[in-house]
């Protein structure tokens, strides 16, 4: 019976999954929406045009990576520079892929390339914390969609409004919106740190993040990232040991 | 738009996309080895706090502020209490955001 009182949810049925998921977002969408729109006003100044400003937050949809590009067109980099860049500046998304395969392994593989395409930062810590979840609703991944459509589309909407405006609007920057990702990424790893395992990986990721800050092209995130997975492992074996002794 | 950025476009979308995609491509064909999964266990926790740490100790970026004054320490403090106490994370959002707003307009 849990089955069937499950798929009869209304709360698990596809639109509740996905409006939960958009509305979960919330937050980081406040927390995007300065980002988009500066985004979009350094775009004339960089030497970007308003078309390809556009085109850039519809179908590359990565803000660090979009700023970077900004600062290397503004130095006139070449093609080769900016697409490697971007590369090297995204890696850490292949760890969120390798995290949520096991979640959406099963889907089609239409569904699997539109997720991946919308694979943020932000979708990503909200949606690993829906997939973790205990309830057995078979559509998590409409949680995903809805999160995915709803920073998408903030994220396109600043990039218009900057792009329109053409300046800065500085009531809106002056607000501090930024802090909602922070608010966002504390109250999810929080309850997370459970055992010692998690709380090195916590450690041991801030302490390299912070070490490798000036590192370029977000590198030392991505040390820091591996360097926490590297201890939660270790401290994770030592416990397996003193068990079986 | 002209050639050159038609092409850095595309450019960017097909490694952003590519680095994204790769694993999600695989699809059901593979099956981790039991240390990846339990590798990947710890991802969120570590790549979420990589991205925090800095952000709060360091708000501008540069200049270490961790002293009582930092109004970003503070709402993530606040944040992470709420959360630890079990509250519905948009509780711990929204609390965090309010003392952070709170110490600017306290501080300004």
């Amino acid at each position: 019976m849990p089955e069937l009182a499950t798929s009869l949810d209304p709360r698990y049925s596809r639109t509740g999954e996905f409006w939960r998921g958009a509305l979960d977002t919330l937050p980081m969408m406040l927390g995007a929406a300065p980002f988009g729109l500066i985004f979009g006003t350094l775009a004339a100044p960089s030497g970007l045009s308003s078309g390809g400003a556009l085109a850039m937050s519809l179908v590359v949809f990565a803000g660090s990576s979009q700023f970077i590009a900004l600062s290397l067109l503004a130095g006139q980099a070449g093609l080769v520079v900016i697409v490697l860049t971007t590369f090297v500046v995204n890696l850490r998304h292949a760890l969120y892929s390798a995290s949520l395969l096991p979640f959406v392994a099963e889907l089609s593989q239409g569904w699997r390339a539109l997720l991946a395409f919308w694979l943020t930062d932000e979708t990503y810590a909200v949606v690993q914390l829906r997939y973790g979840a205990d309830d057995a609703s078979p559509n998590k991944h409409w949680f995903q969609l809805g999160s995915s459509v709803a920073m998408y589309t903030n994220w396109f909407a600043w990039t218009v409004v900057g792009v329109v405006l053409g300046r800065s609007m500085p009531q809106l920057q002056r607000l501090g919106l930024e802090f909602a990702m922070a608010a966002t990424f504390t109250g999810i790893v929080v309850p997370l740190l459970r055992n010692r395992p998690m709380v090195a990986a916590a450690l041991v990721a801030a302490g390299v993040a912070l070490l490798g800050r000036d590192l370029p092209y977000k590198l030392g995130l991505m040390l820091a990232a591996l360097a926490g997975v590297a201890a939660g492992m270790a401290l994770e074996a030592r416990a397996d040991q003193k068990e079986a002794r | 738009m002209t050639r050159q950025e038609l092409l850095i476009i595309l450019g960017m979308t097909a490694v952003t996309f590519g680095v994204r995609y790769s694993f999600f491509v695989l699809g059901d064909r593979v099956s981790f080895p039991a240390w990846v999964r339990r590798a990947l266990h710890y991802v969120p926790v570590a790549v979420l706090t990589a991205i925090v740490v800095p952000m709060v100790l360091l708000p501008d970026g540069v200049h270490w502020q961790v002293n009582w004054r930092n109004a970003w320490l503070a709402g993530a403090l606040t944040s992470g209490v709420l959360a630890w106490r079990r509250l519905h994370l948009l509780a711990a959002i929204g609390g965090g955001m309010g003392v952070y707003f709170l110490w600017r307009v306290l501080g300004a």
